[in-house]
């Protein structure tokens, strides 16, 4: 088997930790990170501390990954965070952790991982949200920051192209972790009867897309968003 | 090798491979922009070989393409005397 490395943000809880438990148990090397200690233990994974919005952390971060292993093969940029509020009551320290952590996260980690990945091409995978295109009330700034990783997925995507990476991104419905614990009942109900398809999101859902995105086959698709649900 | 000797053969290597020909260079050769070898995307890859090279040589980890090298009225990727200026400058504020 073609052993890969994996750089997966986020992975403490939630779709990020289940990514790096399925690609350790296909063989894979994972390196993951968040903002505090995993408890995740495998002999082909190693874990850092780090927020994804602080510049110097990213930068050593892939230094790290640089030295120890020479190259990552995919970059899964699942770190995020949610907030609902109406935009009257929003903070601004709301919306600026929201843009730091959704936006400006993706951006250091395409930016830095590219720069290894140069040499030998390789596949980044953005997370969007259905909160976008469905233009959800209460969702104004967690949504934007997410339309925003869609066109920077597009015009990265041409970018890096020449660098054979390619870079496409994933817009989950919601999958229940602890990012959708706060919302009401109610709205998820809401929300799952504009789907398509109305049921919640699961892990495999997600994996089977970027498991799509990263196929050999798949050589010829970038700058894409895949929606799940039918949205 | 004295620190300028060594990017001036970083430079000499890069550019070698990038234009596939022997280049030599000397201080006031020109690289990016009003006759220089280098067009944008070759700059892209000269920023980020850089880094590295400063990364494995001097143990330093820094980011060229910072907002105050962008924004200078003389580029320092323009020559090769702005450029080793402007590492020496990183390095030593590293």
């Amino acid at each position: 088997m073609n052993k890969k490395i994996y750089l997966i943000t986020g992975d403490r809880k939630g779709i990020g930790r289940s990514l790096s438990e399925y690609y350790l148990s296909k063989g894979h090397l994972v390196i993951g990170c968040s903002r505090s200690g995993s408890d995740l233990v495998h002999k082909n994974y190693d874990h850092k501390i780090c927020d994804v919005a602080d510049e110097n952390a990213v930068k050593y971060l892939v230094l790290f990954i640089r030295k120890k292993h020479k190259r990552i093969d995919v970059l899964i940029n699942n770190a995020g965070m949610a907030s609902m509020n109406h935009i009257l009551t929003t903070p601004v320290i709301t919306f600026q952790k929201l843009v730091d952590t959704n936006f400006k996260g993706t951006f250091l980690f395409i930016r830095e991982g590219s720069k290894i990945m140069r040499k030998n091409g390789g596949c980044i995978i953005n997370f969007s949200t259905v909160a976008s295109p469905l233009n959800l009330e209460g969702e104004a700034i967690y949504a934007s920051t997410k339309a925003a990783i869609e066109k920077l997925t597009k015009i990265s995507a041409h970018e890096l192209s020449s660098f054979n990476i390619r870079v496409n991104c994933i817009g989950p419905t919601p999958v229940l972790t602890d990012l959708i614990k706060a919302v009401p009942k109610n709205k998820i109900e809401k929300l799952l009867s504009s789907q398509a398809i109305k049921r919640l999101g699961r892990f495999d859902d997600v994996k089977n897309v970027i498991n799509f995105y990263c196929s050999e086959k798949s050589n010829f698709i970038t700058g894409q968003t895949i929606f799940l649900g039918g949205v | 090798m004295e620190k300028n000797e060594k990017i001036i053969n970083f430079l000499e290597e890069f550019l070698t491979e990038e234009l596939d020909e022997t280049i030599k260079l000397s201080l006031d050769s020109k690289l990016f922009g009003g006759g220089g070898p280098l067009d944008s995307m070759a700059l892209v890859t000269l920023i980020v070989e850089l880094e590295e090279f400063l990364e494995d040589e001097y143990n330093v980890n820094i980011t060229l393409a910072d907002e105050k090298a962008m924004s200078r009225r003389t580029s320092p990727f323009s020559r090769v005397s702005y450029l080793i200026d402007y590492l020496n400058e990183k390095i030593n504020n590293e």
